[in-house]
């Protein structure tokens, strides 16, 4: 009656013994380390990269404890943090600008357990320390820029068509043209029509006057508003690799909001100071007739820069467009030769004035410079090959398609995005963090010894095994929070905690049932198999309603709330494979395979 | 060992009267508190900023009013903060300081004071995420509510549902009630708990009702009031070592946690020894008052008996 097939005892070794792996790495610490990732898209973190690296270690006679490859970084992991600062310093030397060394913590778990992706849980910041901030994108300034464009496109679109109109002007979130007969709006109207896809035109007339309404569509709102963020994030994210974070999180948050995590950063000064920096773009003449001497001061009306690839270029004073007259750049590629492109689309006013500087520079080069923290950096410098008109840039040839991305994201962070502020700020110091995690592990201890104790001196031989049952639903929470690397939280651990004390309900309802079944005269396995039976029902139904507030939780709550959220529903799973299963097990083991049992131990 | 041997039922059904008043005016005592008083929501509510300090000696709290005075900030809320080393500073949000500048600014004119002083949390919330947290609080505990609601009627019967719900909304407003009456910040996770203590508790009320499903099957002749009664007099044994073991972790994660974990750990503490009273004592009753009785789970079988004879 009280006995598994051998299948299920199997089934549920094989889940504890991965549980036990899985949970493993969390034992073994974590050490000093150095992580290093190339910071542009054309390099890769490689075995080459990993030789130069051990390279530049030996000769500054560091011993890294491990050198490896890990997805698109290099990690070095040391026995103490001296020689992971000397290491830091040395390679961020060695490296030079397109590489980013960055102090982090390694696990000490062997290599093995790395190779089955067994990883320590991955530690929310009030646990490590870190900074954590809120950003709100103002998409209002985004449309507004987007309607402003608009705005001049029409005008220049009108006049280059020769059509005659009496006036744009913005009204709210739609644009009014104002024409003199109906004549001059059908025509505007074809115009505007074929040109600006994203607007829905409505006529109507006022005060003698023939007006045009243009109204943006809902979905180019969208579209506008989705390109901000996505363009505030990759901002962020070439910001955030200059601050030197090993594990950063750049997430979008909701339609208009953005979520920055800094492990480990205490310096919070300093990275709202980089955050909230504004990079600016500029398009200038390549000056021909002087050549670039490094070291030497640049001539007169002119200026040095540095291009991608290190090389010096002097380039004239005069600045033709900045940042704001670009409103999008797309890597793409060129119709004709197929070669991959950028394609730059400028505003009206960018137009013209590109129109003008390319009309008497054909044959020349000109560059576009990225100016971040008062430091500018040429990010290409094409020839003109003719004049270029309407606002339509395409710069091709000698770059691949990573390149290409590289640079229109580059074009594009230079090229002002809705303005960013932060709406919410979290910062944990690193000793708060780490006591942290010792008043969350302590409280757990003692809460399970006293539970474990009460339940041995109540149940006897069954509280011994529903507190066995205990620790493995522990042993797979755990495990389940590293393989899933959910971040582990400050209420996380509370959740940990509390669905231990919650966990113990399940065995409880079982050894209770079974007490009565023996007082009502049945026989011992007959009281175990019926005790098992009753409860399971509703063991069910109250751990459903908790998942439902579980579920719930992780649905509206917010940072350290989700990490709540989430251990409470795995904890809720795990406490009914243990509680039911594996305590079924351990019961079948020790009296299932007695045929004639005259007495349980159950207190 | 055992705790609870009783020989015969307890009969809670009869005592209804007592304890319904009971609950009515603790939960009345606890609106008025709420209405009167009112929550003291932390900074994750109302927005402004919160930055902790640690010094290496016991601090100087008039000293460091004085520095937050001429950062000013005259307005700061300066206290202790478990420890005398250990400072609180909260500043309500401000029209005029750039939010996230402030931090900053105290830092620097701590520092100035004394260079020993070590930051050890800074939280600064902006008004609109405030107002948001608000609102997804409320959807979460309506959601909560409905989904347990929505559960129990497909387990047992809507009137199993409603009694839950009613039985452990209570629970929530007294617990609010007790945060209302001792000003004890209400803060996102204390909000947590409150939610958590929904779900945990329905628990309570679930193994009360399932046994009274099992007791109408089994207890053919029983009147509904000595069903019930039999009902929870055979669960108490479990209802209180359950709770005593989950009270076991949660009291160790009071005295234990630390401040963070403090008020979370107070919250899930009166929400537990409020639902071993209102799943017995008030779920129990308005499954009575809503007039639960055999035929909701025993289907009367008339036609069967027609069909056998010949």
């Amino acid at each position: 009656m009280n006995r598994y097939p051998l299948w299920k005892y199997l089934l549920i070794l094989a889940v504890l013994l991965a549980g036990l792996i899985y949970t493993l790495p969390n034992f073994y610490g974590e050490s000093p380390a150095v992580q290093v990732q190339p910071l542009r898209a054309s390099l890769k973190a490689d075995e080459a990269l990993q030789a130069r690296i051990e390279g530049i270690l030996k000769d500054a006679g560091l011993h890294p404890e491990v050198v490896a490859l890990d997805g698109n970084s290099v990690k070095a992991r040391f026995a103490g943090t001296d020689e992971q600062l000397k290491a830091k310093d040395v390679l961020v030397a060695q490296l030079g600008d397109d590489y980013m060394a960055a102090l982090n913590l390694l696990s000490r778990s062997p290599q093995w357990l790395t190779d089955l992706h067994a990883l320590p849980m991955y530690l929310g910041l009030d646990l490590r320390g870190g900074v954590h901030f809120l950003l709100q994108v103002d998409m209002k300034a985004a449309l507004d820029k987007a309607l402003e464009a608009a705005t001049g496109d029409i005008r220049s679109a009108l006049r280059e068509q020769n059509l005659a109109y009496a006036g744009v002007t913005r009204d709210g979130n739609d644009l009014v043209v104002r024409f003199r007969d109906a004549d001059a709006r059908a025509k505007g109207e074809a115009e505007i029509k074929q040109r600006f896809a994203d607007y829905a035109l409505v006529d109507k007339d006022e005060g003698g006057e023939f007006l045009l309404r243009a109204t943006l569509k809902p979905e180019a709102e969208r579209r506008i508003q989705d390109s901000a963020i996505q363009q505030n994030l990759l901002t962020l994210r070439n910001r955030v690799n200059e601050l030197g974070v090993a594990e950063p999180v750049i997430q979008q948050q909701g339609a208009d909001r953005v979520v920055v995590q800094l492990p480990g950063v205490q310096d919070t000064a300093r990275a709202k100071d980089i955050l909230g920096r504004t990079a600016t773009l500029e398009v200038r003449m390549v000056d021909e007739e002087h050549q670039a001497v490094p070291g030497a001061a640049a001539p007169f009306g002119t200026d040095m820069f540095k291009d991608r690839e290190g090389r010096m270029l002097l380039v004239k004073k005069q600045v033709i467009l900045t940042g704001e007259r670009i409103n999008d750049a797309q890597p793409g590629f060129d119709n004709r030769t197929n070669e991959a492109a950028v394609h730059i689309n400028l505003d009206s006013v960018g137009a013209r004035k590109f129109k003008e500087a390319t009309r008497e520079n054909v044959g020349k080069r000109m560059a576009i410079i990225l100016f971040e923290k008062g430091r500018g950096e040429v990010v290409t410098a094409p020839v003109i090959r003719e004049e270029i008109g309407g606002g339509r840039v395409q710069i091709s040839g000698q770059m691949n398609t990573v390149e290409a991305q590289d640079t229109a994201l580059l074009l594009r962070a230079g090229a002002l995005a809705a303005p960013m502020e932060i709406v919410e700020e979290r910062t944990v110091g690193p000793s708060l963090g780490a006591e942290n995690i010792t008043r969350g592990f302590d409280s757990t201890k003692i809460g399970f010894m006293m539970i474990a104790v009460f339940m041995v001196a109540y149940y006897l031989m069954f509280g011994t095994i529903s507190v066995l049952a205990l620790g493995a639903n522990l042993l797979l929470l755990v495990a389940l929070l590293s393989m899933l690397q959910a971040t582990l939280t400050l209420p996380g651990m509370a959740g940990i905690a509390l669905t231990l004390g919650m966990a113990i309900d399940a065995n409880v309802l079982i050894n209770e049932r079974i007490r009565e079944e023996l007082r009502n005269g049945v026989t011992p396995q007959a009281a175990i198999h019926a005790g098992y039976d009753r409860a399971w029902g509703t063991i069910l139904d109250s751990n459903v309603t908790t998942l439902i507030a579980g579920v719930a939780l992780f649905m509206f709550g917010s940072g350290p709330i989700k990490g709540f959220a989430v251990v409470l529903c795995l904890g809720i799973l795990t406490s009914m494979f243990s509680a039911i299963l594996v305590s079924r097990a351990l019961v079948n083991i020790i009296y299932g395979r007695k045929a004639r049992l005259n007495k349980v131990a159950i207190g | 060992m055992e705790f609870f041997k009783i020989k015969r039922d307890i009969p809670f059904m009869s005592y209804g009267k007592y304890t319904t008043t009971i609950s009515l005016v603790t939960f009345l005592l606890a609106v008025f508190f709420l209405a009167t008083k009112g929550l003291n929501f932390g900074v994750d509510f109302t927005g402004g900023t919160v930055i902790e300090v640690h010094y290496a000696q016991p601090a100087d709290i008039a000293k460091v009013r004085e520095r937050m005075a001429a950062t000013g900030l005259p307005d700061a809320l300066v206290q202790n903060f478990g420890s005398s080393q250990d400072v609180l500073i909260q500043v309500p949000l401000k029209q005029n300081i750039a939010g996230a500048k402030l931090s900053e600014q105290v830092m620097e004119s701590l520092r100035a004071q004394d260079a020993t002083v070590e930051m050890r949390r800074v939280e600064f919330v902006g008004p609109q995420v405030g107002k948001d947290l608000i609102e997804n609080g409320a959807m979460a505990l309506l959601l909560v509510s409905l989904g347990i609601v929505g559960y129990l009627w497909l387990r047992f019967e809507w009137k199993f549902g409603l009694a839950a719900i009613i039985a452990n909304l209570h629970d929530v407003v007294i617990i609010l009630g007790f945060f209302a009456f001792f000003q004890w910040e209400f803060s996102l996770s204390v909000l947590a708990a409150v939610l958590a203590v929904l779900g945990y508790s329905v628990n309570e009320s679930v193994v009360v009702f399932d046994r009274i499903r099992e007791n109408f099957r089994s207890m053919r002749k029983a009147e509904v009031a000595e069903i019930i009664d039999n009902a929870i007099t055979r669960t108490m044994s479990r209802t209180i070592i359950t709770h005593g073991s989950t009270q076991m972790m949660v009291g160790a994660m009071l005295l234990m946690g630390g401040e963070t974990l403090h008020y979370f750990a107070m919250a899930l503490t009166i929400g537990i020894l409020f639902s071993i009273y209102s799943s017995v004592l008030v779920a129990s009753p308005l499954l009575m008052m809503f007039g639960v009785s055999r035929e909701d789970f025993i289907k009367p079988e008339p036609t069967e008996a027609e069909e056998v004879l010949p």
